[in-house]
């Protein structure tokens, strides 16, 4: 058995891991509906959101050399990055030109996918998560295991255990108390710190500004208290003006936590400027390619539209059996089975794309309609050429298309096929089995085929009655 | 109704076809006794679906261009037992044969005259079953996820079902999730479609139901084969057979 397979069947026998996921994402769920029925054109806004998304990325070449040159104006400066290790090594040169020792951190997808806490660390930096699931995340060296909740995978009282075994409090798992630890504790990081690492949640080309939303007011603390700001953005994090973010907040804040809009939106358009007597001295954008223009010129360039709102994995299915970290990534859920091949190649993740039912319960929540199921079988597609894949499933596929296009053969093989499945069957079901037989008998029954089909029964009466 | 007259085509779908041919019985039934007469055309197998989910699209390809070929020389509405085999014909065939003119072409002029059975009933025929014989039973609903969410069929065979005397739906915790079957992910990822199942299991068995009925065999024979395996009592049925059990001279008709 793979990592994968092995991931998953340790996940599906978890009962903790699914308390702590039913809980979580039954919320979510429910708050974003209430919060879509408090948008009633929301319809209309996911489709704007969609068209506005997918014209940006169709034109991304175009907008990122704007965006740069709006950027620069501002102040900010730019670096770009072709992949993680070099987006790495420019803040890691920012942080050595600054002299900084003390990193704090708002929560990153981006930061996660080029594993940049690693990087900081191994060059004696101390880098303090402040996000409050990312600072408990760190705290318990788990990994993310959802875009918006990263210690989703952890029930109310595991943080509290956490927080007792790490910091040396009084267990509880009051949130309230919980959360005022974690305040406690890094208000005076972040007054220390002399280096803020963010995301970007989305780049406004025409303004020449990054846009972060937060519902703690950590990233506010992060882009201003240290003299330093460095922000790492996917490149295909671009909309147009503020025209178009004004309705893509909406739409990211309902998908995403269920509110109409998130506590804080701060929007970044340069370092400090006399008389601004706070804020950071420097602003720095990476735009970080890592695979991305790759994705674009292939055919699930459209995930380039995705807004990280994360409700695809609160609609799915299969992350609700099997948890973020079974993904193995950085990105779980429906949108990190296309994304993450995007990124890393289908050599190492080709078993994703597999590991959906293709229901399209994602498609439907997404709030940019991204067509996830039709991604997933163009990656199943071109997986072919680099997953191993036993010689059964290819001759098996070969023989079904022949015998399916001969339908005079076909009956032939159907008839060897049943005999033996009815003599096998007790009262007419299976209970055990060799190959795909076994998998499937493994915890339900298989009906076996009918005596005689309805082609042939058809055939029998019409003879009958001619 | 138009496309034909009176005439249908059945697209049993391989599954109907050879595992469980009742419920093309029933289809069958069901349409005759609206005044329609069904032919089956020769030559149907297999639409393709389980190539194309696997990611063998030139080998689903195949087997769709043959089957579209077959329907192309038949007349009428066709009609299918099966949302996610109709969701095939109607919507996945256009992405399978994008970069096939000729085919694509084919697949627009085929899909075209496609119907899913409950929706065909429903919305094309207005079929109602107030006029039929009471019969009780409390039937959970599983709405198959490539008929509602694929073909946008929610409503059909909830008003088809409630219009039946004596027939109670009942509520199914989570409903509209996934049975977790997915075609071979049932086999290919087993270990995640088994626990899919099993929450969709408990949920039916708490319903109160003594019925599990669903437009998708596919599914029936998955959620049946896990509640045949924990030795329950609850009928599994294509919503075909319950309507067609109903109907006048059911007995003859079956001779």
């Amino acid at each position: 058995m793979t990592d994968f397979g092995d991931r998953v069947s340790n996940a599906v026998r978890d009962d903790h891991l699914h308390i702590a996921i039913d809980r979580a994402t039954a919320a979510l769920r429910g708050r974003r509906q209430t919060a879509l029925d408090s948008l009633p054109d929301f319809e209309d806004v996911r489709d704007f959101g969609r068209a506005v998304k997918l014209e940006t990325i169709a034109h991304l070449d175009e907008h990122l050399v704007r965006f740069e040159e709006n950027l620069t104006a501002n102040g900010i400066q730019v670096h770009w990055a072709e992949d993680g290790e070099q987006a790495n090594r420019i803040v890691l040169d920012i942080a050595k030109r600054h002299k900084a020792r003390r990193v704090v951190k708002a929560k990153s997808m981006a930061t996660e996918e080029i594993h940049l806490n690693a990087a900081l660390e191994e060059a004696g930096l101390e880098v303090l998560e402040t996000d409050l699931g990312e600072y408990i995340a760190q705290l318990a060296g788990h990994a993310p295991s959802h875009i918006i909740l990263p210690i989703l995978h952890m029930t109310r009282e595991d943080v509290g255990q956490v927080m007792h075994d790490r910091l040396g409090v009084a267990y509880t798992d009051d949130p309230q108390e919980m959360a005022k630890t974690a305040r406690t504790t890094l208000r005076q990081q972040f007054i220390e710190a002399d280096l803020g690492i963010t995301g970007a949640n989305f780049g406004v080309v025409d303004e020449g500004a990054i846009c972060l939303v937060s519902n703690e007011g950590n990233i506010r603390l992060t882009t201003s208290l240290p003299k330093v700001h460095v922000a790492v953005m996917g490149i295909e994090k671009l909309v147009p003006s503020l025209d178009e973010l004004e309705k893509l907040l909406r739409l990211l804040a309902r998908s995403a936590t269920g509110q109409k809009l998130t506590s804080y939106t701060s929007l970044i358009r340069g370092p400090r400027r006399s008389p601004d007597e706070e804020g950071p001295e420097e602003v720095h954008v990476i735009l970080l390619d890592n695979g991305r223009s790759q994705v674009l010129a292939g055919d699930q360039a459209e995930i380039l539209g995705c807004i990280r709102c994360g409700a695809c994995l609160n609609a799915c299915p299969v992350y609700q059996q099997i948890g973020g970290h079974a993904y193995g990534d950085t990105y779980p859920g429906p949108i990190g089975s296309i994304f993450t091949p995007g990124i890393r190649g289908l050599k190492s993740s080709y078993e994703l794309p597999q590991a959906s039912s293709l229901c399209g319960a994602c498609r439907d929540i997404c709030p940019v309609r991204l067509d996830i199921p039709r991604m997933l079988l163009s990656l199943r597609r071109e997986s072919r050429a680099v997953a191993p894949m036993g010689w059964t499933w290819r001759v098996g596929m070969k023989g079904f298309a022949f015998f399916a296009t001969h339908p005079r053969l076909h009956r032939w093989v159907r008839n060897v096929g049943r005999f033996f499945l009815r003599r096998m069957a007790d009262d007419g079901w299976l209970r055990t089995g060799l190959g795909p037989l076994g998998a499937w008998t493994k915890e339900r029954d298989f009906a076996v085929p009918a005596k005689r089909s309805l082609t042939e029964e058809w055939r029998a009466r019409k003879r009958k009655s001619s | 109704m138009t496309a034909g007259g009176t005439r249908v085509q059945l697209f049993p779908t391989c599954l109907v076809d050879e595992i469980r041919p009742e419920i093309g019985w029933a289809v069958v039934r069901v349409l005759e006794a609206a005044g329609l007469e069904v032919e089956l055309p020769e030559g149907l197998v297999c639409c393709g679906q389980p190539a194309y989910n696997a990611g063998f699209h030139p080998e689903a390809q195949r087997v769709l261009l043959h089957v579209l070929a077959i329907l192309d020389r038949t007349e009428g509405w066709i009609v299918i037992p099966s949302g996610s085999c109709a969701d095939m014909l109607i919507h996945q065939s256009h992405e399978l044969l994008r970069e096939d003119a000729e085919g694509l072409a084919l697949a627009h002029r085929v899909s075209a005259r496609c119907r899913e059975f409950s929706a065909f009933l429903d919305e094309d025929l207005g079929w109602r079953g107030d006029g039929l014989p009471r019969r009780e039973a409390s039937v959970a609903y599983h709405p198959s996820c490539h008929l509602s969410r694929g073909l946008g069929v929610t409503e059909p065979p909830k008003r088809l079902l409630e219009s039946l005397r004596g027939v109670e739906s009942m509520p199914v915790e989570g409903q509209e999730d996934c049975c977790g079957f997915g075609g071979l992910f049932s086999v290919k990822q087993a270990d995640i479609s088994a626990a899919m199942m099993n929450r969709k299991l408990d949920a039916v068995e708490a319903s109160g139901a003594d019925t599990l009925a669903s437009c998708d065999l596919g599914c029936l024979m998955h959620l049946g084969g896990g509640l045949h395996r924990r030795q329950s009592k609850l009928r599994v049925c294509h919503l075909a057979e319950l309507l067609a059990e109903r109907l006048p001279d059911d007995e003859a008709a079956d001779g």
